[in-house]
């Protein structure tokens, strides 16, 4: 099934990180399968308790299937001293969403991240692969409205 | 020969080869920085940074466990500030351990709850961030429970780099980071093969058997049930070290004295399914060498040993002996030949053994160990839960008679005795086989190559047949799961050829076992092995073929060494099984 991941890198150990990174951007729930490791697990011959240790070690990846976009608010002091504690709670209310849940539509996916390196701009989340600084209660509705309507 | 460097500890002058930790230089002068998460058995993860100490001249901590000394260190073990930094990383550590103390498999001998008192912390200082998780009961061997994990790492290096079964993994980082299995599924769901190596250098009681002991007590004191007992080797090996006697004495007569006391209706003795498991894998190993038949032959007394070959060598199923352990070959014949000589309903017999081990209750609840037509091994406790009850039971033990073992199945002869040791069966089947094939008793039977705690060991014997001519025999002893995958992978690949292989799964053999006392070190287990040999030497009766009730037991009830019969009751099979659920997937071998 990774067949065509597999190929671009050889089979060993330090191709770990940047295998899973593939696997997990290629996959619509952008999110590592159970399955998913135990190829990579046969492939780099690394046994799957370590390649579940490295999942679970870095908060970009995830073992659970995920929405299509995916939230990441910055948890770092910074942030909160800026306040990330009242977006993180207008995030949850806007969305109807619990920490690390899903919408039920598949649309959002809330998480909270270590530093993204832009706390100049804090509070700061990013959102797929855009970053969103110096946000206020009200920036979340826009933010979240225009991601809806382009959906639609 | 190594540099030689000069260092002080707390003022004192220390040389030590270099590359020494300062832990090892400090133990030197005399003194023992305090430790947690290291143990000398294992490679320092310095995970939880009690044996911080400070350094003349430079800023902030090392960790002694893991920083080599260096010429002219000037090393501080004690400080107002080193005293404070200890106990608060102690005093984290309660804040999420569940500290039930009272209650806890590891109470008196956990080495956080030696710590904390002896730091003297203050267990309420930071309060409690205990988030309580569901315990992992599902295995028949081990308990996990993540409420008292520490995180030290110490079972995942012995899980990982040891045994290499790779069932244990940390799940998240920091704070969060849990010792789990891969995908949260549960032990029995892992590719644990359940050695227990984990249970045994857990420093506090998170990974622990899953204990019988109140099954046992209920069978002993229900008046219908005819309870009999089977002791290991490797049991009567450790039992002293326990009850503040000699660690070297081997205490066999008080063994059998307590089991009489706890109220076993008849104390037998693995023993003697060891001389009986000589007499059908070194008659099978004869029958292969003779007939042409796969060879390396390798043992299969190792419960451990035998899923992990299921698991990640089910190419080799055909090459291990299809012996049951001495353990399941006892428990067939108690519910078989004891009850039909002593006329008892075998419904009504409870069969206990008393083992070293922990993946022995997995064995006993194997579905196809049930030949007697029961299940053949009812209850089996470890070392540590036998102790437990011997303690329950207020039974005196140092004080205790000798007494003896009952007839038909208590009685052995040395070679049984070292199954306990590592290179033990193979001495035991080589003395066999030698009598069998050359005709003749060998003059010396101690076969010192193949015993002692190196990794792997080998031999080349030539035996003199009695046909004349001559036949040589290349042997290996392995013990420790690590071990075994190195030396079966040449033996897979072809790079390596022998006739016959002793297997282990737990480092040292079964005096190393994942049911014996909590933190057995690699010291403790060869001084273990030492006792078990030097017993073995004492005895008038040192071969297996010279027992007399297991020759009477071929007479009476199996006719011969790999006999129709025997087959059908002493025999098993394997199966190859899943890497990830350790699951059976199908029959490698059949059945009989």
């Amino acid at each position: 099934m990774y067949k065509q991941i597999f190929n671009k890198y050889s089979p060993e150990k330090e191709n770990l990180i940047y295998i899973l990174h593939e696997i997990q951007d290629n996959h619509p729930q952008q999110y590592i399968s159970e399955d998913a490791v135990t190829e990579v697990s046969e492939y780099i011959n690394v046994p799957r308790a370590h390649i579940y240790g490295v999942l679970t070690f870095y908060t970009m990846f995830s073992t659970k299937p995920r929405g299509k976009n995916i939230i990441r608010l910055c948890e770092s002091p910074p942030c909160f001293l800026k306040g990330s504690e009242n977006i993180l709670k207008k995030l949850r209310e806007t969305l109807d969403l619990g920490l690390n849940k899903t919408t039920k539509d598949g649309m959002f996916t809330l998480e909270l991240c270590a530093c993204l390196g832009v706390c100049g701009n804090a509070p700061v989340m990013m959102i797929n692969e855009d970053v969103y600084g110096n946000l206020t209660e009200d920036k979340i509705d826009t933010i979240i409205n225009k991601i809806k309507g382009e959906a639609k | 020969m190594a540099k030689m460097i000069k260092l002080w500890v707390d003022n004192i002058e220390v040389e030590v080869q270099e590359g020494t930790t300062i832990l090892d230089a400090a133990k030197e002068t005399g003194k023992k920085i305090p430790t947690l998460c290291y143990h000398k058995d294992l490679a320092p993860s310095s995970n939880c940074g009690v044996c911080v100490v400070e350094i003349e001249g430079t800023k902030g901590t090392k960790r002694a466990c893991s920083t080599p000394a260096w010429a002219g260190m000037k090393v501080i073990t004690n400080s107002k500030k080193l005293r404070e930094l200890r106990k608060t990383l102690v005093e984290m550590m309660l804040a999420d351990h569940d500290v039930v103390c009272p209650t806890c498999e590891q109470n008196n001998k956990c080495e956080l709850q030696d710590l904390a008192y002896l730091l003297g912390v203050d267990d309420k200082r930071i309060p409690k961030v205990l988030q309580k998780k569901p315990l992992d009961l599902k295995s028949f061997s081990i308990v996990r429970d993540p409420n008292k994990c520490i995180s030290c790492g110490r079972c995942l290096t012995v899980c990982q780099d040891i045994q290499t079964v790779h069932a244990l993994t940390i799940n998240g980082r920091g704070f969060e980071g849990t010792i789990t299995t891969p995908f949260d599924k549960g032990m029995a769901d892992s590719p644990c093969v359940n050695c227990g190596q984990c249970t045994v250098y857990c420093p506090v009681g998170a990974l622990h058997e899953k204990s019988d002991i109140d099954n046992v007590w209920d069978q002993l004191l229900d008046k219908d049930k005819y309870v009999v007992v089977q002791e290991a080797p490797a049991i009567r090996a450790t039992l002293g070290e326990e009850f503040g006697m000699d660690p070297e004495e081997v205490t066999v007569g008080k063994m059998y004295a307590a089991l009489r006391r706890l109220g076993f209706d008849r104390i037998f003795d693995t023993n003697f399914s060891a001389d009986l498991t000589i007499m059908e894998e070194g008659t099978e190993l004869i029958n292969r060498i003779k007939n042409g038949g796969k060879l390396p032959l390798i043992t299969s007394c190792s419960p451990g040993w035998i899923k992990f070959s299921e698991t990640y060598f089910p190419n080799l199923a055909e090459n291990i002996s299809t012996c049951k352990s001495p353990q399941q070959m006892f428990g067939t014949l108690v519910k078989t030949y004891f009850a039909e000589k002593e006329g008892i309903d075998p419904a009504k017999i409870c069969s206990v053994s008393i083992m070293p081990c922990t993946a022995k209750k997995f064995e006993a609840n194997r579905p196809e160990m049930r030949d007697s037509g029961y299940q053949d091994v009812d209850y089996v406790i470890t070392t540590r839960e036998f102790i437990k009850m011997i303690k329950e039971a207020g039974i005196d033990f140092k004080n205790l008679p000798e007494e003896k073992a009952d007839d038909i199945m208590g009685k052995y002869t040395g070679a049984a005795t070292i199954f306990g040791a590592t290179g033990g069966v193979m001495e035991a089947a080589v003395r066999t086989a030698v009598a069998i094939l050359s005709g003749e008793e060998m003059a010396d039977v101690n076969i010192t190559a193949l015993r002692g705690m190196e990794g792997i060991k080998e031999a080349s014997l030539t035996i003199p047949l009695k046909e004349g001519g001559e036949l040589p025999v290349n042997v290996a002893v392995v013990h420790g799961l690590g071990n075994a995958r190195k030396l079966m992978e040449k033996v897979e690949s072809g790079e390596k050829q022998y006739h016959f292989i002793e297997v282990m799964a737990c480092p040292g053999g079964c005096v190393g076992g994942g049911g014996q006392p909590y933190n057995s070190t690699i010291a403790d287990r060869a001084r273990r092995g030492q006792s078990l040999y030097k017993e073995d030497a004492k005895l008038t009766l040192r071969c297996s073929h010279h027992n007399d009730e297991v020759i009477k037991c071929y007479e009476d009830f199996l006719d011969a060494p790999n006999s129709h019969k025997a087959h059908k009751l002493l025999h098993t099979n394997y199966f190859e099984r899943c890497k990830i659920t350790g699951d059976t997937i199908k029959e490698t071998t059949s059945k009989h």
